[in-house]
């Protein structure tokens, strides 16, 4: 059969190509945006429009009616992904029809607003296509009746009035009734117009009679096949035998259902009105002429009826031809044409997963090796991503896309705006959780970044922590030592206090935690166990040189305290410090004011280390009595 | 489609480039009267211009946002022969009550002698590079060796193309089983040198760029040039705009030895060619999946192109004028806005081709 050909639909830009001049165009996430310019500046100059529009496909994906429709149908693609394997067949199937069943329930609660009803009757005729042949037309007119409920509402509304037979819908509604093969509904209604004239009373009872046993096929009954096909004969030439009799010749409507009765074409499309699609036209016929028609012969008589129906002039919507295609049970061609023909990948995506579940679909071998349910389950996943809450239904179905569904959540997962801590970390979460670890170090340096830029030291801190970002954590260790040395004092004490292990990341991260621990201990009067911290931090390099003056000058109180804290070796050790650092190479860029207070800083250093050396021998040469 | 939202951008003269940031939720319109506007999108989904300034000494042609890894950076490239760097810095509290926002020049990057006609930032798996192009046929990639110093750029490499450049596109793909690898498209008329698409790649041994490949099939002008992204693929798409839409396939080859030093060689292969737009194309876009490829030509309509899983490409879509003109104001402010310098623009002689080398300089 031939592809589906759908002409692209032209979109117009407002107050755009007035000069004949070129669109520009950007995409962004779930929408694309368009404005007027000239690649070529050559022609009139006018500011023309400096509008810039946003484009966005038809399917709004911000309906709250669609919003329900992808969050329902999500539970349910995950509930067919955990079906295990190692279920016998037969229960795999009942359980796949009932998937397929749950899925159109959620569809028919969206319909009015959706419009997805070639997606409800390609679901339907899924499931009928596991029917055999008798119980094929019962599922036939289920599916016809579902669709046509206006007709209920006309029974209702005829049924409902003072006197139904004078109703002007009256036989209208019987018809269809019949048209359906709803006779024990059609009898009931037409028994109202029975009870009003006796005279013909005769006609409406044979016309009742024929209703009445009309043969209807029972699946579960014990009847067979050709039991069937031998009544269902019988009948219909009791029929035939009323239309030579003329039995209902003063009757013209109730000629008119004979001849449906009998499945005479001609009368058939007379109710094209009230059939009103070529399908209902194709389940109706079959029910008057062949009642036992088998799956395999049923797409001979969808196609004829559809041309019949339609005409010689008209041509065939696409969403016709999908259904014919689906007629013939041919998948592939369905989900061909409705990739093509339904913007929506919603449908498609759900339908095609199902049959890949039931191992209906051949699947073909794409290029890049993976298939057509995959395919189809990225496209319906990517453009979930853009929505600002659904995109967390996407994740899913990227998961269960083994081929390129990590690629492409890798891809999309970053793209996601982190408007907040808490959205951030959510999709932090989503990517640790597989493993996702370029993308967890992209997310928490962004968030680091930024809040660096509002001077945020400790969220900054926090996200290079997160990051695993060492020069990152290094560069705001920085930060929170100027800060420090400018105003006195730290900030986020909590987050400092509590690096723990996080504080090996980088150097200068070390050296600040264990830095601020040193303030710690000496604001709890802890002395000797800052006076070691604060020594070690020297002895064992982890404090930069840069720093050194300042952690001997916080050297100092401890030193002048009454007790002495530090011992002699460690003074000794202190005092080698200070020399070292006064032997290097002295900063070209210090001011003389600057040398100054370096010198003065360095004199008073050396006069209390000196002092605390005294005390330190006298106490440790002292005997304790 | 439909058209959502339009917004008035408020530019005095023709917007030439518009980009949106990593996240979608910022947005930068260049334009030639010589500013650059950035909108930020609120919470109620309205875009606001949160700030308006002149970027250069004439039109700016192109506008891009470095990865937000970086902070919120801006490059522009324009008609006066360079490109420049902006960084957004926090303003003062009253800034943001009024919701707007200072951008600062970082640096001016001055190397081109003559109009600059791309400017992109590398995938940042290479570091904050920019690279521009120029109508005197060189290639420029410029590193930022300290990222929380914007002002200090050194010019890596010059990769000089022989032929006039008008647009430049870095391979996304940061997989370590290929090397970085940028694509250069040419709009010379000139014959000699026929292959007017030029793709280079680095090589670890030399540190330097060499040219991979030259595209010789594409032979007209070309306007635009864009990698699609790569989602696992062992081959590259490029897409081109040049008299028509051209979708390439570069298939890498397998080495003969280990050590063989020198680019990769490619097998080029032509995935798709659209001439619906029955014109020259000037620009091509890929969505971020690479499912989609927009195109806009001269005949005014923007067109979106998309494979089914069988790999066949149709047109899915139309975007195109309604031909109405502008109403109320914006015309008549626009005649008076554009002064001096407009009319010094003004194309003397349709001999010229290409938009950049038409241009006089600005009074």
């Amino acid at each position: 059969m031939e592809e589906v050909d759908v002409e692209p639909s032209t979109t117009l830009i407002p107050s755009a190509g007035f000069h004949r001049k070129h669109l520009g165009f950007e995409w962004g996430p779930g929408d694309l945006l368009v404005y007027e310019t000239n690649y070529k500046l050559q022609g009139p100059r006018s500011a023309g429009s400096p509008f810039v529009h946003i484009v966005r496909r038809d399917e709004d994906i911000c309906s709250p009616i669609l919003r329900k429709l992808f969050n329902e149908s999500h539970l349910i693609f995950v509930g067919l992904q955990k079906i295990k394997e190692d279920i016998p067949s037969k229960n795999k199937k009942s359980q796949f029809v009932s998937i397929s069943k749950n899925y159109r329930s959620v569809i028919r609660a969206c319909m009015e607003e959706l419009q997805q009803n070639a997606a409800d009757r390609v679901f339907v005729l899924f499931s009928v296509s596991t029917q055999n042949a008798g119980s094929l037309l019962l599922h036939l007119l289920d599916w016809v009746r579902l669709h046509k409920s206006d007709v209920d509402a006309r029974a209702r509304e005829v049924l409902q009035s003072d006197s139904p037979a004078q109703h002007q819908s009256y036989w209208d509604v019987v018809i269809s009734l019949v048209l359906q093969g709803r006779t024990d509904e059609a009898r009931q209604v037409l028994s109202k117009q029975a009870s009003l004239r006796e005279e013909s009373s005769s006609v409406f009872k044979s016309m009742d009679g024929l209703l009445q046993t009309m043969p209807i096929f029972n699946p579960t009954g014990t009847q067979t096949l050709t039991e069937f096909e031998v009544k269902w004969r019988h009948w219909h030439e009791e029929c035939d035998r009323c239309l030579q009799e003329n039995t209902f010749a003063s009757n013209r409507h109730l000629e008119t259902i004979c001849k449906i009765l009998v499945g005479d074409e001609d009368t058939l499309l007379e109710q094209k009105e009230l059939l009103s699609t070529w399908y209902h036209f194709l389940v109706t016929r079959l029910l008057f002429t062949h009642p036992t028609i088998k799956p395999p012969d049923l797409h001979y008589y969808a196609q004829s009826s559809m041309n019949m129906f339609l005409g010689p002039r008209a041509s065939p919507e696409p969403l016709d031809i999908i259904l014919l295609s689906a007629f013939e049970f041919d998948l592939h061609q369905v989900i061909k044409d409705c990739s093509i023909a339904l913007n929506n990948w919603w449908f498609v995506a759900h339908l095609t997963d199902l049959l890949d579940h039931c191992k209906l679909l051949q699947s073909h071998n794409l290029h890049f090796g993976s298939n057509l349910r995959e395919f189809l389950v990225l496209e319906y996943a990517s453009g979930l991503f853009t929505h600002h809450s659904l995109w967390q239904l996407a994740v899913d179905y990227f998961d269960h896309c083994p081929e390129f569904g990590r690629v492409y959540l890798e891809l999309q997962i970053e793209r996601v705006p982190l408007d907040t801590e808490r959205k951030a970390i959510k999709v932090l979460r989503i990517c640790e959780d597989r493993q996702m670890s370029e993308q967890v170090r992209s997310i928490c340096k962004i968030m680091a970044k930024r809040a660096l830029r509002n001077n945020r030291l400790g969220s900054a801190l926090s996200w290079s922590i997160r990051a695993k970002d060492a020069a990152f954590a290094t560069l705001i260790s920085e930060r929170f030592l100027q800060d420090y040395s400018n105003k006195g004092s730290f900030t986020d004490l909590d987050l400092l206090d509590n690096l723990g292990p996080a504080m090996l990341l980088s150097d200068r991260l070390t050296f600040l935690g264990k830095y601020r621990e040193f303030h710690r201990l000496y604001g709890e009067k802890r002395f000797s166990e800052a006076a070691r911290l604060l020594l070690s931090l020297m002895t064992a390099k982890i404090a930069p040189r840069s720093l050194w003056m300042t952690l001997l000058t916080d050297a100092l109180p401890l030193l002048e305290q009454k007790e002495v804290i530090f011992s002699v070796d460690q003074t000794y050790e202190l005092m080698s410090c200070l020399e070292e650092l006064n032997s290097g190479t002295k900063d070209s860029n210090l001011t003389d004011q600057d040398e100054d207070i370096e010198s003065t800083k360095t004199e008073l250093l050396r006069l209390a280390l000196a002092r605390n050396l005294t005390m330190a021998i006298v106490k440790e040469g002292t005997i304790e009595t | 489609m439909f058209v959502a939202k339009s917004i008035a951008a408020d530019h005095k003269d023709l917007i030439h480039d518009v980009s949106y940031d990593f996240h979608g939720r910022r947005m930068a319109t260049c334009s030639s009267d010589q500013s650059v506007k950035v909108w930020d999108k609120g919470d109620d989904g309205e875009w606001h211009c949160t700030a308006s300034w002149k970027t250069h000494s004439g039109s700016v042609w192109r506008v891009t946002w470095a990865h937000p890894e970086f902070g919120q950076v801006l490059a522009s490239c324009s008609f006066d022969r360079t490109a420049a760097v902006w960084e957004e810095i926090v303003g003062e509290s009253n800034d943001k009550q009024r919701g707007q926002s200072h951008w600062i020049k970082r640096t001016t990057l001055v190397d081109s002698r003559t109009s600059v006609t791309d400017v992109k930032f590398a995938p940042k798996h290479m570091g904050l590079m920019l690279t521009t192009c120029s109508a005197d046929g060189v290639v420029r990639i410029y590193e930022a060796p300290d990222v929380m110093n914007l002002s200090q750029w050194s010019l890596q490499h010059e990769i000089s193309c022989k032929l006039s450049c008008s647009c430049i596109s870095w391979n996304p793909s940061s997989s370590r089983a290929h090397p970085p690898m940028i694509a250069v498209g040419s709009d010379d008329s000139n014959v000699t040198y026929s292959g007017k698409v030029q793709i280079y790649e680095y090589n670890e041994n030399t540190r330097k760029y060499a040219k991979a490949e030259t595209l010789m099939t594409v032979t007209d002008p070309v306007h635009d040039i864009a990698f699609a992204p790569n989602l696992g693929r062992s081959f590259h798409v490029l897409a081109i705009a040049t008299k028509d839409v051209r979708i390439f396939k570069l298939i890498p080859m397998r080495r003969e030895s280990a050590n063989s030093s020198g680019p990769t060689k490619f097998e080029v292969q032509v995935m798709a060619q659209f001439d619906s737009h029955n014109s020259q194309v000037w620009r091509v876009s890929w969505n971020i999946t690479s499912t989609l490829l927009a195109s806009s030509g001269d005949d005014g309509c923007v067109r979106l192109w998309k494979a089914n899983y069988m790999d066949n490409w149709k047109c899915t879509g139309i975007l195109r004028g309604d031909g109405s003109p502008v109403n109320g104001s914006g015309h008549a402010a626009a005649l008076s806005a554009v002064g001096v310098p407009a009319a010094a623009q003004m194309v003397v002689g349709a001999a010229s081709a290409g938009r950049k080398k038409a241009q006089l300089m600005p009074g």
